[in-house]
């Protein structure tokens, strides 16, 4: 029972950990990699001093 | 964990928007004025926001300029009073609008960032590794070195007016670079034994191996000391940012809920 419920518990910690991991790596995406001109433009001062790859 | 995230992104945003504007934005800016033509490289047009130290060096100082007095060269450009003050306001709101997006944008992307770096605390706890401040700090660093430094060795942050190769592949190689100096980096913090460390060693060199996309030839407008300004001050406002924003997560992420 014990067991059943720490092996929960750790899988529950791991799925929120991919979900918190996918949401920050959507929100890197929108600001630094969308091809998007309305978002290339919003965020271009900074996508060049960030280092991500612009125009 | 996605408070901790929040609070530490947006801070972390703020504290970037900040460097940005005291030492990297003037950059960019003249950088664009070489993109544009505004100013051109070799054509003897001092730079305006350049300070006086080159004013003493003569000998560097373009002949067909007027090299009498450095202020009316700066003024020159705005000479027609009517135009220029009409002009000034238009720029001013385009300035203010600018800057705000680019405020929101720092804000979103260390908004993004901090969500990264605490679902990597979650996943250390999960195995046993307590993430405090003092360990954020040095996972912010390693984030600086994955998402920054690491793409930067191929593909250095671009100054406005130079040349790059093609987006989808410096992209690309970009997140390569990123995820296998993450792991890489991960690897070598917490795994145990040789052949950890050999892996390690073999995921932080590969993307270097393989090599960033390359220009052919080099036509970019900028002048070279702008570009590399600019890209050691990016660099250099993203390791304080990064820093910051690691120890803050961690601070409050080891705090009791």
């Amino acid at each position: 029972m014990t067991t059943q419920t720490q092996v929960s518990s750790k899988a529950t910690a791991l799925m929120s950990v991919l979900f918190v991991a996918l949401l920050g790596t959507a929100t890197v995406f929108l600001t630094g990699f969308a091809h998007s001109q309305t978002l290339h433009d919003a965020a271009h001062d900074v996508r060049h001093a960030s280092g991500f790859p612009c125009h | 964990m996605v408070t901790s995230a929040l609070i530490a992104g947006f801070a972390a945003g703020l504290f970037a928007a900040l460097l940005h504007f005291a030492f990297v934005q003037k950059y960019i800016l003249l950088g664009e004025d070489y993109e544009t033509g505004a100013l051109v490289h070799f054509n003897g047009v001092a730079a305006p926001a350049e300070d006086h130290a080159h004013d003493h060096t003569t000998a560097q100082a373009p002949a067909t300029a007027d090299p009498a007095t450095p202020p009316p060269t700066e003024a020159a450009p705005v000479a027609e009073d009517g135009h220029a003050h009409s002009h000034d306001a238009a720029e001013g709101d385009d300035t203010f609008s600018r800057n705000a997006l680019t405020s929101l944008f720092f804000g979103l992307a260390y908004v993004g960032y901090g969500l990264v770096l605490v679902a990597g605390y979650g996943l250390a706890e999960a195995f046993g590794k307590r993430v405090t401040l003092r360990e954020g700090l040095l996972w912010g660093i390693a984030g600086f070195a994955a998402f920054q430094l690491a793409p930067a060795m191929g593909l250095e942050p671009e100054l406005p007016g130079t040349m790059a190769a093609d987006l989808t592949a410096r992209q690309i190689w970009w997140i390569g670079t990123a995820i296998c100096t993450t792991a890489g980096l991960g690897l070598l913090g917490y795994g145990r034994g040789v052949v950890a460390m050999i892996g390690a060693a073999v995921l932080l060199a590969i993307p270097h191996v393989i090599g960033a996309p390359e220009l052919e030839s080099y036509s970019g407008v900028a002048p070279p000391e702008l570009a590399a300004t600019f890209a050691a001050r990016s660099l250099g406002v993203g390791l304080m940012v990064w820093s910051s924003l690691g120890a803050m997560a961690g601070w409050l992420w080891s705090r009791p809920q």
